[in-house]
């Protein structure tokens, strides 16, 4: 029996929509409010969906307090409270999108994955991110 | 198409697998395997398959279909202890898991005969974790 999982996260950063190679002009055009001089931030929520087998001994099909502590290591305390474009390595030169930052979630998370949840970890399905109640990006690694 | 339901149904349970120690069990199901249980919430999501009915305008009467989530799942178990008082739960281990695919078997024999199909059960546990089951 297969099932998928899906849980929520929580972090908060600030962050400015600019491409350095751009004119002002152009960056206005583009990001809108996203490219004001000082940046904004947004209480973002990442949801985290797996999917696998559930184990009969156990009748989980993820262990979640080792995806918590994964998620924790790998995405909350990159982000959290952090001014993405100066404090987090990979928005310096990229504009942290949430199209962007969903990428970069996974990858950081495929990074370590099996290493973090075991040989039996169950396989990544999406990674959604929600940057403010209206607006979320979903990124489907498997159908 | 598909149309969904929503209910809620508050249980308690407590995970743990008579087989493993104490210290097996905190491991693998943290608070949750604390001996005097603890409680939760539910939201329970049913997703049916099917066509539109060109003369009702439905897929299936949502009535019916919150009678049959009443009746297969809110009634058995709101304000119970699932472990207690809810077989199979006094021998499988309440998971999200494990309750999302019983919540699929009880439901599914109701859709047998047609003319819509179970398509997903969807478990909420928290408003933070969800387990979804669309059949084997």
């Amino acid at each position: 029996m297969t099932v998928r999982l899906t849980r929520n996260y929580r972090f908060v950063a600030s962050h400015r929509l600019h491409l350095e190679h751009l004119t002002p002009e152009e960056n206005q055009n583009l990001f809108g409010k996203c490219n004001n001089p000082y940046g904004h931030g947004h209480n973002y929520i990442v949801s985290i969906t797996v999917r696998g087998p559930i184990e009969e001994r156990t009748g989980l099909a993820v262990s979640v307090l080792g995806l918590d502590a994964m998620v924790k290591r790998e995405v909350i305390d990159r982000y959290d409270h952090r001014y993405l474009n100066f404090d987090v390595a990979e928005f310096a030169s990229v504009p942290s999108t949430t199209e962007n930052m969903a990428f970069a979630i996974r990858d950081h998370l495929q990074a370590n994955w099996t290493t973090a949840l075991g040989p039996n970890a169950p396989q990544l399905v999406d990674v959604k991110v929600q940057e403010t109640k209206r607006n979320s990006v979903t990124l489907t690694l498997i159908q | 198409m598909l149309i969904t339901r929503r209910v809620e149904f508050s249980s308690s349970h407590v995970c743990r697998n008579p087989l493993l120690s104490d210290e097996e069990n905190v491991r693998l199901y943290g608070p949750a395997a604390n001996v005097n249980g603890h409680g939760h919430n539910y939201v329970l999501e049913v997703t049916l398959a099917g066509d539109v009915d060109p003369v009702t305008g439905m897929i299936y009467d949502l009535k019916d279909l919150k009678d049959v989530m009443m009746e297969e799942v809110v009634d058995p178990m709101d304000h119970r202890h699932l472990n207690y008082e809810v077989p199979p739960f006094d021998k499988v281990v309440p998971t999200t898991e494990n309750l999302t695919v019983e919540i699929w078997n009880r439901l599914d024999k109701r859709f047998q005969a047609g003319p819509v199909r179970l398509h997903t059960v969807r478990l909420f546990e928290t408003e933070d974790t969800s387990v979804e089951y669309q059949g084997a």
